[in-house]
């Protein structure tokens, strides 16, 4: 067997360009098993121990104020492993450097450093000093995003007091992991933050000794999480409670839990398509080998090799490619998933997030990519094992072509001979033909899929940013406050325009189905922040019922003429019986909307207000900005269209890599298939070529006999690609959609024009290397050799 | 130099002093040496010699499918040895009609197809019907290669070779890959043509007997022209036996 090898090996040699075409369509698809495998498994894991080290809790509940003493009565559910009470607040904050008002959270902590849940991880600097109301510790992305140091120093109003916090520790917690403002999808960490400090100190502050309105704890195992929430709710009716719910509906988990999902997706789709086209090469590779060497084989058994080993030398054209692209694959799998773990560090707040390479997945990755090897070389070895030695010795009988749709009629004397001699090629092999035509399609879907992720989230901009919402900021109350506070808004220097809006806690029932869900009280729906559906269009608000967003309907099982039961969390906590009027496919979010005096009417409480939308002159916003940083009563205001620029930057950054990746490898596969079909028809025709050469034709004119077939394979696969692309992006938003955002099916014409440039250029280019060969034909063997 | 006295005795084509040297690796093989040749409108000349006497490699230097080493090579007194690689292209597709050992048709193109191969690319063609008509074979001419047997498609690479009307005709082993009654009907059809459309023609063989129906014979050794030979009697293909 070792001069075989050695056969094979300079075989291989001189068949580089193929093979090393076909290892790197191999290694596109083991690089994203490899890395999405490992980034899944990494973010899981960082999570978890994230998790299970700084105890995150699995039930959580926010309250009015409730007597620290309930505290042990929880502890008394039966499931209840362990209980933390904390006192948790909005405010407005005044940061250095920072015209506009900015929001943070106060969650208060224990006077002395203990161990408790929903913990924090000091990344810098020390923990609070027990008599020093004014220290906190800060979040460090929000300190990041304001380049503010230990040491520095914020303002906050705080029950309607200015004071002055002194942030002596920069840390991270699990309860955090993405930072983002509660309503809000886009994290703007120069605006949210939050602030750790002294229990005592916020006790104080908000007037609530012994008293708590949030309240955290863990579930021993096997409890169940439904029966303890449902205890919580009956314990916590009177004491004003929002209602209590398990980690799914926290919104940071929801996050970092739905982007594990969504790269766990991207597990299968890729490296299936890169297989399929690794299959499909060797198949016409292997072929091809095999009926070239139809005499070699025949000299081979002649002298006594067995079947098996002229089998397995011709599985070796496979293996040897499969094998470097499944190494090389490891390799940059493994340094991709590094990389992409590390542009997570830079999303996700993680104390620190490992990067683990698995060999389980490594193994499992040469498995699948040798059963490709196998699977593409089988017929073309099986054709080898079965050839009896004599009829190897003699040539191959010559191809048959039959008349085919060309011969009808008067057609034919029309076309050119050059243009028949493509015609009768692909139609005497027109599954060959198809499924080339399908496998570039496949790169040309990469593309229009890859984009899409883009141009949805930019649909999604743009229908937000400025069809929704016309607002500049929006206002949030600590508490309701009367319908008269718009005189004080409306006596502002600076304010153009403002909308009062009402929102209101409750909890929804249809049948079986609940859903903790606060509802939106407007004036009307074209206000400044408009009902906007998203095909772009105004729904109106319905005069009596609500109208709910339609993911928030599906998750209840109600239809519009459904009535939904409506339990009030807030003030007179009454239940109301509401009929569902109309829905609206929103992209962002779940929501119930209602005309704002038909809340007042059912609550039973008219006149108050939650916040307010408001445009305000750009040239007096300094002194707006002043006003509302010591208002009393505000716990955050949203700088909307400031959002809008750090969130563009990000997707900005992200669309440049990924369009590199995404190019990188539909160029590899586009290029593996077109130069693999052509080099294969050089091969088969390199005898005819010549003969046409020897006839006087130029080298332009068999140029175009040879590359005219990829050509036309190529422009019909444009087109079937769009569609693979389309088709793709469907799943792909199906299966990205959440409760947080569905993904809008909407494609920019760039998406389209880009793939058809990258295409064109790499089949430009597989067609020039081949024309390279073309151009050194030997004119002179064709005249003496018999194929 | 002699020759038949046929026609106006105009030399189409001059061999002039060509020698031809071939590097393999570090061998160096004398493949042609000075050689000269002058080739008449109308005659049919056959190039005899064995396996390595440079008869094929002087065949390519005439079609111009390559260059020689040393000398020139003229036709209609224009020296093709200073030809630019577009120039022999167009010297091949205007004046050069080939004819090869294993026909080296198009096998997706039916016969009349593989004509119109060549009559698109040329200035003054006959009709591919008529070229069909010439070597008899217009009954088959919508069949492919594959439906033909070899002297059908040695028959339709004649066709092809003639339907542009070129100046030379090569014909290399012509009869080399068939049997011996169709090798003389293929004979049979290049003396038609030359003698009905005035072709000067050319084939090499190693056959000796095929010699016999040549207006002259030029034999070749190691590179060498070793002897040119009038033939007084010319005997028709149909004659010749081996």
């Amino acid at each position: 067997m070792k001069k075989l090898n050695r056969k094979l090996l300079r075989e291989l040699m001189r068949m580089k360009g193929q093979m090393l075409a076909v290892a790197a369509v191999v290694a596109c698809g083991i690089s994203v098993f490899i890395s999405m495998t490992n980034v899944e498994f990494s973010l899981t894991s960082t999570k978890e121990r994230y998790y299970s080290e700084y105890r995150f809790a699995d039930v959580f509940m926010q309250v009015k104020r409730a007597p620290e003493t309930l505290t042990d009565r929880v502890r008394n559910i039966p499931g209840v492993a362990s209980v933390r009470s904390r006192i948790v607040t909005d405010v407005t904050i005044d940061v250095p450097g920072l015209d506009e008002p900015a929001s943070g959270r106060l969650v208060s902590m224990p006077d002395r450093k203990m161990p408790v849940l929903n913990d924090i991880f000091l990344r810098e600097g020390r923990y609070i000093e027990p008599g020093h109301p004014e220290e906190v510790i800060a979040s460090e992305i929000f300190m990041k995003a304001n380049a503010l140091k230990v040491g520095d120093r914020v303002g906050a109003v705080i029950n309607g007091r200015w004071k002055e916090l002194q942030i002596v520790g920069m840390c991270l917690s699990p309860e955090y992991i993405y930072e983002v403002k509660p309503g809000s999808f886009f994290p703007d960490n120069r605006r949210y933050g939050i602030f750790w400090m002294s229990r005592e100190a916020l006790e104080s502050a908000l007037d609530m000794a012994s008293a708590f309105n949030d309240l955290s704890l863990t579930l021993a195992h096997g409890a169940s999480e439904k029966d303890v929430i449902q205890r919580l709710d009956d314990m916590f009716r009177r004491y004003g409670s929002l209602g209590a719910y398990g980690r799914s509906e926290h919104l940071s988990d929801r996050f970092i839990s739905d982007e594990i999902k969504q790269v766990g997706m991207q597990i299968t789709v890729l490296p299936t398509i890169f297989l399929a086209v690794a299959v499909f090469l060797l198949n016409i590779v292997l072929k091809r080998i095999v009926s070239t060497q139809r005499d070699q084989i025949a000299v081979m058994k002649a002298n006594g090799y067995s079947n098996e080993e002229v089998g397995l030398h011709y599985l070796g054209f496979a293996l040897v490619p499969v094998a470097i692209g499944a190494l090389s694959g490891t390799v940059v799998g493994a340094w991709l998933g590094l990389g992409l773990t590390m542009v997570y560090e830079g999303i996700y707040n993680f104390p620190e997030l490992f990067y683990f390479f698995r060999f389980e997945n490594a193994a499992l990755s040469v498995l699948l990519s040798t059963g490709a090897a196998l699977f593409g070389a089988l017929s073309a070895v099986r054709q080898a094992v079965s050839l009896p030695p004599a009829e190897a010795m003699r040539p191959e009988s010559p191809v048959v072509y039959k008349p085919g749709f060309l011969d009808r009629g008067e057609l034919q004397k029309k076309i050119p001979v050059s243009i028949r001699i493509i015609v009768r090629n692909l139609e005497r092999r027109r599954w060959k033909a198809a499924l080339s035509v399908l496998m570039i399609a496949f790169a040309v879907g990469i593309l229009i899929s890859g984009r899409y992720g883009y141009d949805a989230v930019y649909h999604i901009i743009l229908v937000e940013f400025s069809e929704k919402h016309r607002e500049d900021l929006t206002i949030v109350f600590n508490e309701p406050r009367p319908f008269s506070v718009k005189y004080e808004l409306a006596s502002m220097d600076g304010v153009l325009e403002y909308d009062l809006f009402r929102e209101e806690p409750a909890r929804f029932s249809f049948g079986h189905r609940s859903r903790r869900q606060s509802i939106t009280g407007l004036g009307s729906s074209d206000g400044l922040n408009r009902l906007i559906n998203s095909h772009n269009q105004l729904v109106s608000l319905p005069e009596n019922g609500l109208l709910l967003t339609s993911s928030l309907a599906e998750i209840l099982g109600v239809s519009p003429g459904d009535t939904l039961t409506v339990e009030f969390l807030q003030g007179m906590r009454k239940t109301a019986y509401v009929p569902v009027e109309k829905t609206i496919d929103e992209l962002l979010g779940l929501s119930a909307y209602i005309n704002m005096d038909v809340l007042d009417r059912l609550t039973g409480e008219a006149g108050i207000v939650s916040g307010a939308h408001m445009r305000i002159d750009q040239h007096k916003a300094g002194g707006l900005f002043a006003d509302f940083k010591e208002m009393p009563g505000i716990s955050g205001t949203n700088m909307l269209k400031a959002m809008l620029k750090s969130f563009e930057d990000i997707i900005a950054k992200s669309v440049a890599t990924s369009t590199i990746f995404l190019t990188t490898f539909a160029g590899i596969l586009a290029y593996a298939v077109v130069y693999n079909g052509t080099r294969i028809n050089l091969s088969e025709r390199a005898r005819e070529l010549s003969s046409l050469r020897v006839l006087g034709m130029t080298k332009h004119e068999i140029s175009f006999i040879l590359l005219g077939e990829q050509a036309f394979l190529t422009a019909v696969a444009i087109p079937v690609g769009y569609l693979v692309g389309i088709v793709l992006s469907v799943l792909l938003a199906l299966g990205l959609s959440s409760e947080l955002y569905r993904m809008p099916i909407v494609f920019s014409s760039f998406n389209f024009v880009f793939a058809l440039g990258v295409i064109v250029a790499v089949a430009a280019f597989s067609g020039l290397m081949v024309n390279y060969r073309l151009n050194k034909l030997d004119l002179i063997a064709v005249l003496k050799t018999r194929e | 130099m002699q020759h038949n006295g046929k026609s106006n005795d105009k030399a189409v084509l001059r061999v002039d002093d060509v020698s031809k040297i071939y590097t393999m690796g570090e061998v160096k093989v004398d493949a042609l040496k000075h050689v000269s040749a002058d080739f008449y409108e109308g005659e049919l000349v056959v190039l005899l010699g064995t396996s390595g006497s440079g008869k094929s490699t002087l065949l390519n230097i005439i079609g111009g499918l390559d260059v020689p080493t040393q000398g020139k090579l003229y036709f209609r007194g224009k020296e093709m040895t200073a030809a630019t690689e577009d120039d022999l292209t167009m010297y091949r597709r205007e004046s050069i009609g080939f004819v090869f050992q294993f026909y080296n048709l198009i096998s997706s193109l039916t016969a009349l197809e593989n004509v119109q191969l060549v009559t698109e690319i040329s200035d003054n063609p006959m009709a591919a019907e008529k070229a069909l008509t010439l070597v008899s074979l217009s009954a088959r001419m919508n069949h492919f290669p594959a439906q033909l047997s070899g002297g059908e498609q040695q028959r339709v690479a004649i066709a092809r070779a003639v339907a542009k009307r070129p100046e030379l005709l090569l014909c290399d082993e012509p009869t080399g890959a068939l049997d011996y009654e169709t090798g003389k009907l293929v004979l049979e059809v290049i003396r038609k043509v030359n003698q009905e459309l005035g072709t000067t023609t050319l084939v090499i063989t190693h056959n000796v007997s095929i010699a016999a129906m040549a207006d002259r014979v030029i034999h070749m050794r190691s590179g060498e022209i070793t002897e040119i030979e009038i033939n007084k009697s010319k005997l028709s293909p149909s004659d010749l036996s081996w």
